[in-house]
């Protein structure tokens, strides 16, 4: 097949010239509108990272992205490859083998995955294809959220663009792998992110999470061996195959390796996404990259890495973007997406949003969650609108604790309480001035007059 | 407001040559009918912009699942509507990255111009609205979806002209 012999020549071309990336994630987006598409997508290297992977051994492409430190992209940071080595492998293992991409973005304040889902479809199936080979999984899901109307088209098309080109399918570029690729878009719900919460999501039923063990790994859609990941992490994997893991391992500013998008969004001059370095500091992207606050702002303090991360403040500039680190300072790395909270919104109100969406999307499952937050909110309700009390601070207290990890299913119920146990710490006077002086003192200023629907 | 309370009938519907096609189409890529289930009642809202008692148990029949378990899914998910919608479906987005940047004022300014508060529809059944968490725009904020279609940077003094355009654009 002649476009296949054409891939192949410029796999080896690109393998000696070009130099290796310091952007691999972006280095795909163009101002071509049409970037995403195929033509565009190999012309610029694309699935040289799969023709790799596929002369390689099974073993030796999961090596690889062990060997690379990869930590799963979508909030926790587990170690990619290492989540990998518990899939059943050999003759006897289980089929059909699932692999899917969470592409169900709804954290509060993250907007990374949409830019990799609208502009870099192909890097994302390239990634599922790589992952799929190096399990020998047979079946690929891509979980995607039901409002990305332009992403959901945009990896239609190019799903389809595979098939028409043997990069999906049977015995894929020849090289005897069998993968199918299915797209899911989603009904709606946060909680749909969680990943046995989107296994059962994707069987049809109500998304609650399920008790572990048994991992997905072992036993997950349909009661066979399943891996989840973020669209972002997937979207690393060409790229460590291609370039290798010492690469991937020295773009890190710090420890941790590899680059990742980064995000700022709030009252700053340049709201938007970057890829920079993993390890960058916190301070750096907010004044280099977000150009800072707006005029007339101040920042009062930032939610390091979207709704379920506890807040930061100035102080802590220095640190830098990478899990450890940002864990030492007791927030997390999250979606890496920060929040700026400004000195005219009301931190109280601030995190009143925040948990009543955690509230609203509780599945319900256990009582920490299911009862917890709504009485958060409710309290948090009667401080904003200056009707607490004291106490009241002392019952938040209490319910984040009860919400704390291990006292549930999952971990919504954890980072649903995250900005407000770190807000009633460093924002404690506001929360005592609206009960002090029975009202709002934001109120006058900017964000509103009715703070309350 | 309308209230759109179904009057309980035991008429039965059929499920329409297309949806029928399109539902058989998804069981190819499942190993089980269940993994249907949420796109088959997605596919019933595209062609009758909701998701009615009847409409339910006809699915229920066709696919031959507990009529329970189709209800528990399509009463759990944000964009499966066990009401009547108006012709437009108002998101605006309620999540704090817009919030921080007066995404409230704009939700409250939709519920002066068109006299309904979250989750009804304005009376000529035109819109309704239902507000949704972070719609994945943040660095646009305030945004909206509506038809499909991502509105970003919403002003109160845009806000007329985005709803003339979206009624325009169902009348035609």
């Amino acid at each position: 097949m002649n476009s296949e012999q054409s891939i192949e020549q410029s796999t080896e071309q690109g393998r000696e010239q070009s130099p290796k990336p310091t952007k691999p994630l972006t280095r795909f987006i163009t101002d071509d509108d049409n970037c995403w598409q195929l033509s565009q997508y190999q012309n610029l290297g694309g699935y040289d990272g799969l023709k790799h992977a596929l002369t390689l051994s099974h073993t030796a492409v999961l090596d690889e992205i062990k060997a690379s430190n990869l930590r799963g992209r979508g909030g926790a940071g587990f170690p990619t490859g290492l989540k990998w080595s518990f899939v059943p492998q050999g003759d006897d293992a289980p089929r059909p083998k699932y692999m899917i991409v969470n592409a169900d973005e709804m954290e509060p304040g993250a907007f990374k995955d949409r830019l990799l889902l609208e502009k870099t479809p192909h890097q994302i199936i390239e990634g599922l294809l790589i992952g799929g080979y190096t399990l020998d999984a047979d079946i690929g899901y891509i979980f995607i959220r039901g409002d990305y109307y332009t992403a959901i088209q945009h990896i239609e098309i190019a799903l389809k663009e595979c098939y028409d080109n043997n990069l999906l399918g049977k015995d894929i570029l020849g090289s005897g792998f069998n993968f199918e690729i299915h797209i899911h878009t989603s009904a709606g719900r946060y909680i749909c992110g969680e990943e046995t919460a989107l296994i059962n999501s994707l069987e049809g039923k109500r998304a609650t999470p399920r008790a572990k063990p048994p991992f997905p790994q072992v036993a997950g859609l349909w009661g066979k061996p399943t891996i989840v990941n973020n669209v972002e992490t997937f979207c690393n994997l060409p790229h460590i195959i291609n370039f290798g893991a010492d690469w991937f391992k020295s773009l890190g500013r710090f420890k941790d390796s590899g680059t990742k998008i980064f995000g700022v969004s709030g009252r700053v001059k340049n709201p938007g996404l970057w890829e920079l370095p993993m390890g960058t500091p916190i301070g750096e992207i907010i004044e280099n990259y977000a150009g800072g606050m707006s005029d007339g702002y101040k920042l009062k303090g930032y939610l390091p890495g979207g709704g379920s991360t506890d807040f930061l403040l100035e102080k802590h500039f220095d640190t830098p973007m990478d899990y450890d680190e940002i864990g030492k300072q007791r927030s997390r790395m999250g979606t890496g997406t920060i929040i700026v909270l400004d000195d005219k919104y009301c931190p109280v109100a601030m995190v009143l949003n925040l948990v009543k969406f955690f509230a609203q999307e509780s599945c319900g499952w256990c009582t920490p969650c299911r009862d917890g937050l709504p009485w958060a909110a409710v309290l948090l309700e009667k401080i904003e609108q200056g009707k607490g009390e004291l106490t009241d601070i002392e019952q938040l207290e209490d319910l984040c604790k009860f919400a704390a990890p291990g006292n549930t299913f999952c971990a919504l119920a954890p980072g649903a309480v995250e900005p407000l146990q770190s807000a009633l710490n460093y924002f404690r006077d506001d929360f005592e001035q609206h009960i002090e002086q029975k009202s709002c003192p934001y109120c006058a200023q900017d964000h509103s007059e009715a703070a309350h629907d | 407001m309308t209230l759109h309370n179904e009057i309980p009938t035991n008429q039965t519907v059929e499920l329409s040559d297309v949806e029928k096609a399109q539902i058989d189409k998804l069981l190819l890529e499942t190993p089980y009918t269940s993994g249907a289930s949420i796109d088959a009642l997605k596919i019933i809202q595209s062609h009758r912009g909701w998701v009615s008692d009847t409409s339910l148990l006809a699915l229920s029949l066709y696919l031959n699942l507990p009529l329970g378990d189709l209800d528990s899914v399509a009463t759990f998910y944000n964009l499966i509507f066990r009401q009547p919608v108006g012709k437009v479906v108002l998101h605006p987005c309620d999540g704090i990255s817009c919030d921080l940047m007066g995404g409230q004022k704009i939700r409250l300014c939709i519920n002066k111009q068109l006299k309904i508060t979250n989750g009804q529809t304005t009376e000529d059944n035109q819109f309704t609205l239902i507000p949704l968490p972070c719609l994945g725009a943040c660095d646009k904020a305030p945004v909206m979806i509506a038809n499909q279609i991502l509105f970003e940077l919403i002003q109160e003094e845009s806000l007329p002209l985005i709803l003339n355009n979206l009624t325009e654009a169902t009348s035609k």
